[in-house]
C-alpha cells in the first residue's frame, strides 16, 4: 500500500467568479501609491488575510507557495 | 505609417443625379464612411429593402493594417448578409490561444470547445479582404447606392432630419436625409460638425505593429508572450494572417519614439530576434497607441453614431471592428422597422442602451486587459510579475493572467425582452444572440440553425407540445405578419440532439427571435395572444 500524504490544505484552485475585477481590485488599491507605500499596504494586507484564513498549515503551504514561484 | 507592400482595390467616383437636381433631394437613410461598420449597416438596411445612400471619402480600400481578428458573432452575421461563408474560405481559422512566459508556456485556451456551430471561433484575415468582400455585396444590392469620394463637410439639423453638405470632385452639393448614421470611424468628421465630446482614458504605451510575409511552418494559433525573451518589451503577440502574412505586435513602452521606431532598419533588427533565421518581408509597420472611450449618447436626435465613431478600444481582445459590426446589425432592423411605421420610436433609443451596454463592457475588458499588460508604476508591475510567476503552480494566477479577453457578444439587459415566465436550462439567453446547433433539413441535408434565420423576426417551436388547452397536439403555431414560422420537427429536423439542450426544447417550446437574432422571448408552448404581445414590445409598441 503506498503511503498517503497528509492533504494539502492551501487552496490554489481559483475561486473568485471574476478573476478579472479581482486582480484589478488589488492593482487600483496600489493606483497612484509610492512604492514603499505599496509594500507597506501589501505587508498589512497578507497580515489581515493570514489572520482572516486562521490557520497556521495553510499559512505555511502558502510561505512556501510564494518562495518557490520564480 | 509606412506602407511597404500595398494592397489597394480602386472605385471610381461618379457623379450623382442628386448633384444635378433643382431642389435638394430628400433621402431616409445616409451613412457615411464605407468602411466594414458602415457597409454592414448599407448592407443590412438595403435587405430589409431600405433604400440607403453610403458616402465616402476615398476612393479606395485596402490601405493599412487594421483589423484582423473576425469573431463569431461577426461571422455569424456577415453569413446572414451573405458573405460569412467565402469569408471563412478566405480566412484562417483558429481557435486556440496560447500565453508564454519567456520561453515557458503558461496555459493555452480554446476559444470554441463545443461542437455544431456553422462558424468558427475566430477567423484572421486582413481587413481589405473584408472591405472587398462587402463592396462586392454591396454592388449587388440595388436600394443602395456607393459613392466614393463624397465627402462629409457640412450638417445641418432639421426639424424631422438633417441637410448634409458633400464635397465632391466636381464639387459640394446638398442632401437631406431622415437619418444620418456616422460609421466614419475614430476621427469622425460627423462627431467634429455636432461638436461631441469623446473623452475617455488615453493609455501611454506604444506599440510596434508589423505585418510580414514569410513562408514559417508556426502553428495556427494566437501567441503571446510576456517578457518574452526575443524583445526588450513587455510582451509580444504572433498571429497568422491569410497569404503567409504574420502579425507581429511589439510592446515598446512609455518612451519609444514612434518615428524612430518605424525605420526599416530598427524594425528588421527587432523582427531578426523574433524570427531567428527565417526570412522574410516587411509589409506593413505602424506604430500606436490607443484610447478607451465613448460619446455619452449614440443617437443625437436623427444622427447616430456606430462603430469607432461612437467608441474606441484597445486592440487586444478583438473588439473593435467586431463590436462595430454588431452595432450595426442592431441598429439597422430597428431603422428599418422605424421607417416602415412597424417599430415605435423607442426602438432608437434602444440601439442607445444596448449597445453602450456593448461598449461599456467591451471598454471595461480592454481597459482591465491594458492595465494587466502595461502597468503603471513599480507597484503595479511587481503584483502583475507576481501573478505571472504563480501562474505555472497556482490556478488561480492563471485565471489572473490576461493578454486580451477576447470578444463575446453582449447580453443585452433590455426591455424589448419579454421575461420569462417558466426556468429554461441550456446555454441559450434572452437578450443574447441564439447559440447556434446542427438541423437538418426535410430534404435531408445538413443546416445549422442560424443560416435559416435571415432578417426577420422568426418564430421556433418544437413540434409536439400540448397546447394551451392541455390538448395534445391542439392548437397549431401559425405565422403572423412580419414573424416567419419554422417547426422544428417540420421545417427542420434534430440532428444531434444540440438544438434540444442547447434552448432546453421541450416539446412545444416556442421562441420568438428578433432580426438580429437575439432571443427576445420563450415559453413551454404556443399562444397566438402572447406571442403576438411579445412581438410588439419587441418592437417599442
Amino acid at each position: 500500500m503506498p503511503k498517503v500524504l497528509p492533504m494539502a490544505k492551501l487552496v490554489t484552485a481559483s475561486q473568485f467568479p471574476d478573476p478579472d475585477t479581482a486582480y484589478l481590485t488589488l492593482v487600483e488599491a496600489r493606483r497612484h501609491l509610492s512604492d514603499a507605500e505599496a509594500a507597506e499596504l501589501d505587508t498589512k494586507l497578507v497580515l489581515i488575510l493570514a489572520n482572516h484564513v486562521g490557520d497556521l498549515e495553510v499559512l505555511r503551504e502558502a510561505i512556501a507557495l510564494a518562495k518557490a514561484a520564480k | 505609417m509606412t506602407n511597404i507592400h500595398k494592397s489597394i482595390y480602386r472605385y471610381d467616383y461618379r457623379r450623382s443625379s442628386d448633384q444635378d437636381a433643382a431642389a435638394i433631394v430628400r433621402r431616409p437613410v445616409v451613412v457615411v464612411g464605407a468602411g466594414p461598420v458602415g457597409l454592414a449597416t448599407a448592407i443590412d438596411l438595403a435587405l430589409h429593402d431600405v433604400p440607403v445612400v453610403l458616402i465616402d471619402d476615398a476612393d479606395r480600400i485596402g490601405e493599412g493594417s487594421r483589423g484582423i481578428c473576425w469573431s463569431k458573432r461577426t461571422l455569424e452575421i456577415l453569413d446572414r448578409l451573405g458573405i460569412g461563408e467565402h469569408l471563412v474560405a478566405q480566412g484562417v481559422t483558429w481557435k486556440l490561444g496560447k500565453v508564454f512566459r519567456g520561453d515557458e508556456l503558461l496555459f493555452s485556451f480554446d476559444l470554441l470547445p463545443e461542437e455544431g456551430h456553422k462558424m468558427p471561433a475566430f477567423i484572421n484575415l486582413q481587413q481589405y479582404y473584408l472591405e472587398k468582400a462587402l463592396v462586392d455585396r454591396a454592388l449587388e444590392l440595388h436600394p443602395l447606392e456607393l459613392r466614393w469620394k463624397h465627402r462629409l463637410t457640412g450638417l445641418d439639423r432639421l426639424n424631422d432630419g438633417v441637410r448634409l453638405t458633400i464635397d465632391t470632385p466636381d464639387g459640394p452639393y446638398r442632401l437631406d436625409a431622415d437619418w444620418l448614421i456616422a460609421a466614419d470611424g475614430a476621427r469622425s468628421t460627423a462627431r467634429r460638425l455636432l461638436g461631441l465630446d469623446f473623452a475617455g482614458v488615453t493609455f501611454e504605451d506604444k506599440f510596434l505593429i508589423a505585418d510580414v510575409r514569410m513562408a514559417a511552418e508556426f502553428p495556427t494559433e494566437r501567441r503571446f508572450w510576456f517578457m518574452p525573451t526575443f524583445h526588450s518589451g513587455q510582451s509580444a503577440l504572433m498571429h497568422r494572417q491569410p497569404d503567409n502574412v504574420w502579425r507581429i505586435d511589439l510592446q515598446l513602452g512609455p518612451d519609444a519614439d514612434p518615428v524612430v521606431e518605424q525605420e526599416p532598419e530598427r524594425v528588421r533588427a527587432r523582427l531578426d530576434k523574433v524570427l531567428k533565421a527565417h526570412p522574410y518581408e516587411l509589409e506593413w509597420v505602424s506604430v500606436y497607441t490607443f484610447n478607451c472611450r465613448r460619446l455619452d449618447r449614440f443617437v443625437h436626435d436623427q444622427v447616430i453614431f456606430i462603430g469607432d465613431a461612437a467608441h474606441q478600444v484597445s486592440p487586444f481582445g478583438a473588439r473593435g471592428a467586431n463590436s462595430g459590426i454588431q452595432d450595426a446589425e442592431n441598429l439597422a432592423w430597428k431603422l428599418a422597422a422605424v421607417l416602415k411605421g412597424e417599430g415605435g420610436s423607442a426602438l432608437i433609443a434602444s440601439y442607445d442602451s444596448e449597445r453602450i451596454q456593448a461598449a461599456d463592457e467591451n471598454i471595461g475588458h480592454s481597459t482591465r486587459s491594458t492595465d494587466f499588460m502595461s502597468p503603471h508604476s513599480t507597484a503595479e508591475r511587481r503584483l502583475r510579475d507576481a501573478v505571472l510567476a504563480l501562474a505555472p503552480t497556482a490556478e488561480f494566477a492563471r485565471r489572473m493572467v490576461n493578454s486580451g479577453r477576447l470578444s463575446l457578444p453582449a447580453v443585452y439587459d433590455t426591455p424589448l425582452s419579454t421575461p420569462d415566465t417558466t426556468p429554461f436550462a441550456g446555454t441559450a439567453k434572452l437578450g443574447a444572440p441564439l447559440p447556434d446547433a446542427p438541423l437538418t433539413r426535410a430534404g435531408g441535408s445538413a443546416t445549422h440553425l442560424l443560416e435559416n434565420l435571415r432578417g426577420g423576426f422568426a418564430l421556433i417551436h418544437a413540434k409536439n407540445g400540448v397546447a394551451f388547452d392541455g390538448v395534445a397536439g391542439g392548437a397549431a403555431p401559425r405565422a403572423f405578419d412580419g414573424v416567419a414560422l419554422t417547426v422544428i420537427g417540420e421545417d427542420l429536423f434534430e440532428r444531434e440532439g444540440k438544438f434540444t439542450q442547447r434552448l432546453d426544447a421541450t416539446p412545444g417550446a416556442t421562441y420568438l427571435v428578433r432580426p438580429d437574432q437575439h432571443l427576445c422571448a420563450r415559453w413551454r408552448s404556443f399562444d397566438a395572444a402572447t406571442v403576438r404581445h411579445a412581438h410588439q414590445r419587441a418592437l417599442a409598441r
